[in-house]
This record gives structure tokens, sequence and C-alpha cells, in this order.
């Protein structure tokens, strides 16, 4: 063999070594199907966080590299993404999004060892003593205790109904905002479920109508809720919704219309109001992107890899999950810390208002 | 009392634009007696048309409700009738002749193509279009509860009726009509009799495709969002409309259409929306029991 061929697989060799020296770092979560609006919110807050993190020089001496999973919010899919992602040897996961793809994804990702840090807002997600499940959102009992301590003590005297579209996300979080109710007495004046995906809701649109239904609590997705409200005012039907943290989208303003100023809901303190954060707001901004719903988490779930890292000297599970646990993160959604279960400590929910195109605080 | 004519009004709607669709299936069935599971799939795609027309007919300042229609309706039409041209030209021609398997698996083929397609060339997102058609009539109100026929409803009613009745004129009273009744009893001695049978063929596959994009241009100023998958659900209710009414008659597909809104609409006020699809197959199921062929299909009688 002569040289330069011996030169070149050498140069391969070392190449290849190279790639595979980066931590490869992963995001899941609905890139396609009627959710990929949210998918294309985590992709670029984790884009931006990684570009951020490796212009710093990356973690531990190398630069961190995406990997993009598409799970389409179906459970089965996420369960195939998720050893996609395990037999690419990921270091840590960001997602999935759905709490129905989180639950069986993250059953794979806890065999396999991998650290996730997840948005998925139902109680399951770490109530089944994973060890590798990290939430960086609330708890839909926690979200339901303020939604429906909201509805309580600011619509009284109103008909309430709550309708969730089955899914686990759902359904848990409708149920939560019914007891939540029950139990400052005000008692939901109907309890319904639909099927998501379908276009017509004018069954359901008929029935709160003839029993005088003022506001309705949905425990499900923001394009249900945009075609429910569509149907309603062609019906002549005026409710208030309120909603789950799913509502952040701003496609529940294009496809609803103006429709959609009647929609109220829970997300935790808006990133964006944070003071700590200014400067990843403007380069988003910059960019031509706002920083909405779910933006600013994916990129504070790869600022929690890049400093657990850091912090651990290493990106084994082992050291990675202990100082996850232990440790305090500075993040741009504040200051991240885990209970046992894995549970985000930050201060819970806020009530917001959908208001010509943009959401706020809403007004008491 | 009034939450039920409210209801009746919805489901009338609503089974409108399934006969409208289920049409499609029975006719394409009655002539060369395969399913073609392709057909929500090009409602679907007509739907989109109707948006880029509707989107493009906003930007170019046409603010005239009767005249937009008419233009999105009149192109919906023609490309979705070109659609339903070249889907049985590349998917289903060549496999004439050939097993009643392929053209069937052929037809899930084109279907799963054309969902992609739509996906990939338009995105995943839901494509919203601004209201077209807004308000309504109040009927009549009984213990605070209106009753309203919002426009948008008596215009899918009224050009169902129309259709239908041309239609019915078209099969019944042309010499098309002739030649495609003939072709469904017998293509063999049709083409001995100097009828062009592909010809025909074709063109029943544009007519089933033209009144899918009727259907989908309906919906899409009703509901006013589309996405790339809403073929798929409505494809199947279509489907089980036709079955339902007895395919390949086309009465019965309208008469199925109807019984399936209706049923769906009743459901969902009366008892739980969450199982109106159980119910609707639980009385597809029942009536196939007692009437194997359909409401108004005729069994099929073998020749010894």
């Amino acid at each position: 063999m002569n040289k330069p061929i011996l030169a070149g697989i050498g140069l391969l060799a070392l190449a290849c070594a190279n790639a595979h020296a980066d931590h490869l770092v992963a995001i899941a979560g609905p890139m396609t199907g009627q959710y990929a609006s949210a998918g294309d919110q985590i992709r670029k807050g984790a884009e931006q966080a990684i570009a951020d993190i490796n212009a710093k020089g990356g973690v531990l001496g190398q630069k961190l590299k995406l990997e993009v999973g598409d799970d389409a919010c179906d459970p089965k899919q996420a369960v195939s993404v998720a050893n996609t992602m395990v037999n690419k040897k990921i270091v840590f996961m960001h997602g999935h999004w759905c709490s129905s793809s989180t639950i069986p994804a993250s059953d794979v990702y806890n065999e396999a060892q991998i650290p996730m840090a997840t948005v998925s807002t139902n109680p399951q997600v770490t109530e089944r003593g994973l060890k590798n499940v990290f939430r960086i959102m609330g708890r839909d009992d926690q979200q339901g205790l303020v939604a429906g301590g909201y509805l309580a003590d600011h619509f009284k005297n109103k008909k309430i109904a709550v309708v969730d579209d089955k899914s686990a996300y759902g359904k848990g979080l409708a149920d939560e905002i019914a007891k939540a109710m029950t139990a400052k007495g005000a008692k939901p004046a109907l309890r319904e479920s639909i099927t998501a995906g379908e276009k017509d809701y004018s069954g359901l649109v008929s029935k709160l109508k003839s029993a005088g239904v003022e506001v309705m609590a949905f425990g499900g997705y923001h394009t249900e809720v945009a075609l429910i409200l569509r149907q309603a005012q062609q019906a002549g039907l005026k409710m208030t919704v309120m909603g789950g943290d799913t509502m952040t989208n701003s496609e529940l303003v294009t496809a609803a219309g103006p429709a959609a100023d009647n929609v109220l809901f829970t997300f935790a303190p808006d990133p964006r109001k944070n003071a700590a954060a200014a400067g990843v707001v403007k380069k988003f901004r910059d960019a031509k992107i706002e920083p909405e719903g779910y933006v600013m988490y994916a990129y504070a779930a790869m600022q929690l890899f890049a400093q657990a890292a850091d912090k651990a000297k290493s990106t084994s599970y082992k050291d990675l999950e202990k100082t996850m646990r232990e440790g305090s993160f500075d993040t741009v959604i504040g200051k991240l810390s885990f209970d046992a279960k894995g549970d985000n400590k930050l201060p819970g929910f806020m009530v917001y208002q959908w208001k010509g195109g943009q959401y706020d605080y809403v007004k008491k | 009392m009034a939450l039920a004519l409210q209801q009746l009004i919805n489901g009338l709607t609503l089974g409108a634009v399934y006969g409208l669709i289920a049409i499609g299936y029975t006719m394409v069935y009655g002539i060369i007696g395969m399913i073609n599971f392709a057909h929500g799939d090009i409602y679907m795609v007509s739907a989109f048309i109707a948006v880029t027309a509707f989107t493009a007919l906003s930007m170019a300042d046409i603010s005239s409700v009767p005249l937009s229609l008419l233009l999105v309706l009149l192109v919906a039409v023609l490309f979705t009738s070109v659609y339903g041209w070249a889907v049985e030209r590349t998917a289903y021609r060549p496999l004439r002749g050939s097993t009643r398997l392929a053209p069937l698996i052929s037809a899930i083929g084109m279907s799963i193509f054309l969902q992609n397609m739509v996906q990939l060339t338009q995105g995943a997102r839901v494509k919203p279009i601004a209201p077209v058609l807004v308000g309504g009539i109040d009927l009549l109100s009984v213990d605070g509860f209106t009753v309203r026929l919002a426009y948008s409803q008596i215009l899918i009613v009224l050009v169902t009726v129309a259709l239908m009745a041309g239609f019915t004129y078209l099969i019944t009273k042309t010499s098309f009509g002739r030649q495609q009744r003939s072709c469904e009893q017998d293509r063999t001695m049709t083409a001995l009799l100097g009828i062009n049978v592909d010809r025909t063929i074709s063109l029943t596959f544009m007519l089933g495709a033209a009144l899918a994009a009727v259907a989908g241009v309906m919906v899409t100023v009703y509901y006013g969002v589309v996405d790339f998958y809403i073929g798929f659900v409505a494809g199947i209710k279509a489907f089980t409309a036709a079955v339902l009414g007895g395919i390949g008659s086309l009465p019965g597909a309208m008469l199925g259409g109807l019984i399936i809104g209706l049923i769906e609409a009743f459901w969902a006020a009366y008892l739980s929306a969450e199982y109106k699809d159980v119910a609707t197959f639980a009385i597809l199921i029942l009536v196939l029991m007692f009437r194997p062929s359909g409401l108004l299909g005729r069994p099929e009688v073998e020749k010894v």
C-alpha cells in the first residue's frame, strides 16, 4: 500500500473520531402533523441555544450537535423515535411534547439511561418513579388548580362546562380543573368529551348553547379550540374559553380569528418578562423569531444540560442524573431545580389572556 | 324542541357534504367495481385549492361574496377534475384487467401519496381563511335558545340539491349517462357497440372529483380551516355513507350521507359527542346484517 492512501485512511479515521466526539443532544416532538407548530417552536429554541453554547466553546471542550426526532404526537411513533435516538447514542433528550408521547418514550430512555427534560404536564410523566425524567414545566394538577380556582372565583354563578379531547394531556387537565372547581363550590354544569382531529363540533356547540353555558374550560390542544370557537360564533354562541398551556400557540389566533380574544389560559410565568433573559429574547427577535410558547423552554433545556455536564465534568448518565437532581441551574426561564420526583420547583402557573393577537397576564 | 331543530339543520348540512363525497365512491364502484380509496384525498386537495383561490382573490381585492364563491368553485372543480383524471390514468388504468385486488392497493398508495404530497408542499400546519360567509338567520327562540340557520349552511344545502338534480338528469336523460350505465352493465358489449369505454371511465372519475371539489369548497367556507389530514376521516365517513345507502346507487349515496350526518348530529347533542362514531358504525353494521346490499342497493343476481 502506498503512502498517500495510508495517510488518507488515517485522516478519514481522524475525521470520524472527531465527528463522534461531539455531544449528541436531541429534541423530539410533533415536527409534522396537526401540532407541528409546537415542534417548530422547540426546534427554534434548541437550535439557538446550541449555537450560543457552541459559540462559547461548547461543553467540556466539545461542541453540541442536535438530533431532531418527529413523533407527530403519536405514542407508537414516539417509541420508535426514542429507540432511534438511543441507537444514535444521544446523551440528553429534550422532549417529548405531548404527554401521551412522553410517557411511553420515557420508558425507553430510562432503560437506555438517558436523562430527559420535558415540558409535558401530565402528572404521570414523573409519578412513575423514573429517575431519568425531569420536568421543566409545571404539572396539570397545579395547572388545573390555578385554572379551576380562577373560574370559580371570577365566573361565580355562571354556567361552566368542562370539555376534554380524550388525550392523556387533555383529559388529565380537564379532570383537575373540574376537581378544583368542585372543591371551591362551583360544580361544572356539563362534562363532555370530543374526538380530536375532527372538523365538525356543531353538536357540542348546540349542546353548550342549549345548556346556557357561558364559560368552557377545555383540556386539549389549540386546533380544536379554534374550530369550536369558530363554530360557536357561527351559531351565535358567545363564550369564554379557559385552556391550558397549549393555548400559547399563535396558530389559535390565525385559525379562530377575533374570537380568540375570549381565550384565557394558564401557562408558566412568561420567560420573556424575565430580566435575565432579555439578551436571549433580543437575539431571537433579531432573527425574526418571537420567543413565545415553548421556544424559551427548549433553550432552557439545553442550558440545563450544558450546565449540568460542566458541573459534573462528565456526560455519563450517573453523573448527569445526580447533578441535575441536586443542583440549581440559571436558565432563561429562571432558576431551575428539581424535587425527588423530578418535578420543577419553580413557582407554578399564571392566567393569561389573548388580546389582538398577543397574550399577556390577565388583568384582575 | 329548539335543540332538535338546530341539530336537524347541522346534521343535514354535514350529511350533504358526506353525500357529495359518497357519490364519487359509489359511481366509481358502479362502473368498474373498485373502491377508490384516494377519493377522500382528492377532496382534501380540492379544499387546499379552495384556500389558495380564496387567498388569491382576497389579495386581488375581489370582495363580492357571490363572485368570489363562483370563481373559487370554478377553479376548484377544474383543477380537481384534472387530479381525478390523472389519478385514474396513472394508478388505475394500467391495472385494468388484472386481479381485483391490484387497483385497490394502488388506490391506497395513491391516497398516501396525495396526503404526503400536500404535507410536503403546503406544510403540516392548519391553513385558515378569513370567514367568507358570516352571519345567518335566527329562526325561532325557545327558552333563550335561538335556532340559527347560518348562510353557509343554506349555501351547502342549496348547492347539494342543485347538483343532485343536475346529476340525476345527466345519468338518466343524456347520451353520456346512457354510455355510463351501459359500461356499468357490460364493458365488453359496450365497447363492441362503438363506445369509448376508457373515455367514459375517465369522465366518471372526473365527475366524481368535481363533486368532491364542490364538497371541498363548501367545507372550506363552512369550517374555515383545512389541513392535509382531513381527507382521511371524511373519506371513511363518505365510504360508510356509500355502503349504507347501497354501493353503486346514486340516491343511496346521498341518503346514506344524510343518515350519517343526522345520526352524528343527534347523538352528539343528546347522548355524548364522545361516542358518535361508534353510533354511526354500529348502525352501519345493523343495516348490513339485515340488508347486505345497503338501503337502496340491489342484490347482485347470479346468472347460471
